[in-house]
């Protein structure tokens, strides 16, 4: 019969070419981790190559031999009573000229021996002393505290007080707040370094300013509690400086405000009739349905103002206050020869921000879909 | 239903007054900072446009002096064309970016890993990174020039201290950086966001896996790519800043890497040139604007081509 005959040929094609597609599709996958692979070993690598390099002896560092995992030769000549660690200097195949390398690291006798008698061999060497010198050397410890500080600041601040603008912006009539928001709106492209400069100006100007009003020459005191510099009040060399400009800005209201907006208004409206007040409605019902954005503009945030730069590179003249990019830039001018410290510390500044990115991995996407929306 | 929804009307009401001044005070603490340091400075920016001023003179009114110095000067026209030339970087970055978010599209095992590990760069994106890309970029011991080395057997050029090499440096760091990250996580958003049925549909039709890209998931992302595309040269003309300050110094040899965003650094914070610096800030301003405006123009269709 033609039918079935027609049926069964189309049946063997069909498995026949299912099991080929299988097979393709297995030989697609493995192409496609390969090269996921090869992406993922690109993105490590730099730093593979920064922790590797901040675990190595400073010899180790400048040479062509590079290893990845940091390693070095020992070398170690038999003696009466076991075995010497010496450095081995030159060896041209009957005799070998070390230095003896004494228990506490230094150096000792410089002695010739038979080549036969040295023992080399090389083993992965971690050099861990690299990242208590980097944190000393760096004043790392300051920097680290004035960032958390400041990071902590300008996080609370923001998202309290972009809350409450979202909220009036979204939920909130009176009049000209439409033509407010086109501001806030506006804002948000212009560059930073336009607001930069008179920034600048006004923070530099603002203490001496102050003084001649108020008869005083309080607001350009250094500030200590107990014998621990604080900076001044405001102005150059402050906290005050440091965090304050950083606390309002447009695009937290923005993303926010439109967050908020897609928040029924049913909820609300019964709260109203129960007698709740916009502040109670607020803090009640919109901040807690708003988790998911809040979280994403805490670690926007937080990453942002761990990784402020400019702003305190200009506003800040006293070591002591500075937070730690510009610590870590300091630490580049004076140590760029010594590439292991260099490499401790900016592992050490790192650390913090993978902390972050792992613990909210998944607000990340969210936050830059949100974001997005502007376009 | 009809008694609540007018108990609701009366109470809108009534309220209307206390909700305006409820609406004031809500905005009234990012308001008043708003003003002060972005309001406030923007102003005061495009007012010391028009001034010279050293900060410990008198400043001076100069009309459009610094605008017109500004575009005569040839430096600038240099630093802009560096501007520009690092922008280079963009639609490589932006291919490297779909072809790595239709990777880690694909339902494979541990692909979250793989996810997390692209968009590392970007979370790093910082001083410490530069510092760490100085050290990867440099001549003799390098990362980068022990892998061309290694690989290939030549010896490679000095990167950030090479006048030609200078720039391409910054562009490489800023793919390796960017690629996995914003661009990659648009991307993957528009890849999911396309319906499956065109796929399948296609697969009836016999198209293969070229022209179903081409003709699919091209057109379908356009959107998405006309909106990286507009962000990265919004931030390209901004760009070239906290790199440039850590890794290059504006060099070398000086105004190599000079970008329009150093260069108004310089100016103001070293040369202590504050008015000249605000006009520069402005043209960028005007740059970003245009640019903008490029976008609500044409970004608003929501047509694939």
């Amino acid at each position: 019969m033609p039918w079935s005959k027609e049926g069964s040929f189309m049946i063997d094609e069909s498995s026949m070419s299912k099991r080929r597609k299988r097979r393709r599709d297995g030989v697609r996958r493995v192409i496609s981790y390969a090269v996921l692979c090869l992406i993922a070993l690109t993105m490590m690598g730099p730093f593979l190559w920064m922790i590797s390099t901040s675990f190595k002896e400073r010899d180790d560092v400048m040479t062509k031999e590079t290893h990845v995992i940091p390693w070095r030769v020992f070398s170690y000549i038999k003696t009466a009573d076991g075995r010497q660690r010496v450095r081995l200097l030159r060896d041209n195949g009957e005799t070998a000229r070390v230095r003896e390398v004494l228990p506490d690291g230094t150096v000792g006798e410089l002695r010739t021996v038979p080549s036969g008698d040295v023992v080399s061999r090389a083993r992965y060497y971690l050099r861990g002393r690299n990242y208590p010198e980097a944190w000393k050397v760096g004043n790392l410890g300051r920097a680290y505290l004035n960032t958390v500080m400041i990071a902590f600041c300008i996080t609370f601040g923001k998202v309290l007080t972009s809350s409450l603008a979202a909220f009036a912006f979204a939920r909130l009539e009176f009049p000209g707040r439409d033509k407010l928001f086109l501001a806030y709106l506006g804002t948000m492209m212009i560059p930073e370094t336009v607001t930069l400069i008179p920034l600048f100006i006004l923070f530099r100007k603002i203490p001496e300013m102050l003084n001649t009003l108020l008869q005083t020459d309080y607001f350009t005191t250094s500030l200590y509690i107990g014998d621990w510099f604080v900076g001044t009040p405001m102005g150059v060399d402050s906290y005050f400086s440091l965090i304050v400009p950083g606390l309002f800005t447009a695009y937290g209201t923005f993303m926010l405000r439109q967050f908020f907006m897609s928040i029924p208004r049913d909820l609300e409206d019964a709260a109203r009739i129960d007698g709740c007040s916009s502040l109670g409605i607020w803090w009640r019902i919109i901040l807690p349905l708003s988790k998911p954005a809040l979280v994403t503009l805490v670690i926007f945030t937080f990453m942002g103002s761990w990784r402020m730069f400019v702003w305190p590179l200009i506003i800040v003249d006293n070591p002591k206050m500075m937070p730690l990019s510009v610590a870590l830039k300091l630490f580049q001018d004076q140590y760029s020869v010594d590439m292991t410290l260099l490499m401790a510390a900016t592992v050490i500044a790192l650390v913090p921000i993978l902390l972050v990115y792992v613990a909210g991995q998944r607000y990340f996407t969210e936050g830059i879909l949100l974001g997005a929306v502007k376009g | 239903m009809t008694e609540v929804d007018a108990r609701r009307r009366e109470h809108r009401r009534r309220g209307r007054l206390r909700q305006s001044l409820e609406g004031y005070a809500f905005l009234l603490p990012n308001f008043t900072g708003f003003a002060a340091f972005t309001f406030l400075p923007v102003v005061a920016s495009f007012v010391l446009a028009f001034y010279s001023w050293d900060m410990m003179q008198e400043a001076r009114f100069i009309g459009l002096r610094n605008f017109i110095n500004l575009l005569t000067s040839s430096e600038f026209w240099y630093y802009f064309y560096n501007t520009v030339f690092l922008m280079a970087g963009i639609p490589v970055g932006m291919a490297l970016s779909l072809g790595m978010a239709m990777l880690v599209n694909q339902k494979l095992k541990g692909i979250v890993v793989f996810r997390t590990v692209y968009f590392l760069p970007h979370i790093c994106v910082g001083v410490a990174l530069y510092v760490l890309w100085v050290w990867i970029y440099n001549p003799e011991f390098g990362l980068f020039n022990q892998l061309i080395q290694f690989f290939t057997g030549v010896k490679g050029p000095a990167w950030l201290s090479d006048r030609f090499w200078a720039k391409p440096a910054l562009i490489i760091m800023g793919l390796w950086a960017g690629a996995g990250g914003k661009s990659m996580i648009l991307y993957l958003a528009g890849l999911q966001g396309i319906d499956p049925s065109l796929y399948e549909v296609a697969d009836i039709d016999g198209v293969g896996a070229w022209g179903k890209f081409r003709y699919i998931t091209i057109p379908m992302l356009a959107p998405t790519s006309f909106f990286i595309f507009i962000m990265s040269v919004i931030e390209g003309f901004q760009g070239g800043f906290d790199q440039v300050i850590v890794m290059t110094g504006g060099g070398p040899p000086p105004g190599a890497t000079t970008t329009i965003s150093y260069y108004i650094f310089t100016e103001a914070f070293e040369e202590q040139r504050m008015g000249y610096a605000a006009a520069v800030s402005w043209f960028l301003f005007l740059l970003v604007f245009a640019v903008t405006l490029i976008n609500w123009r044409f970004g608003g269709r929501r047509v694939h081509y």
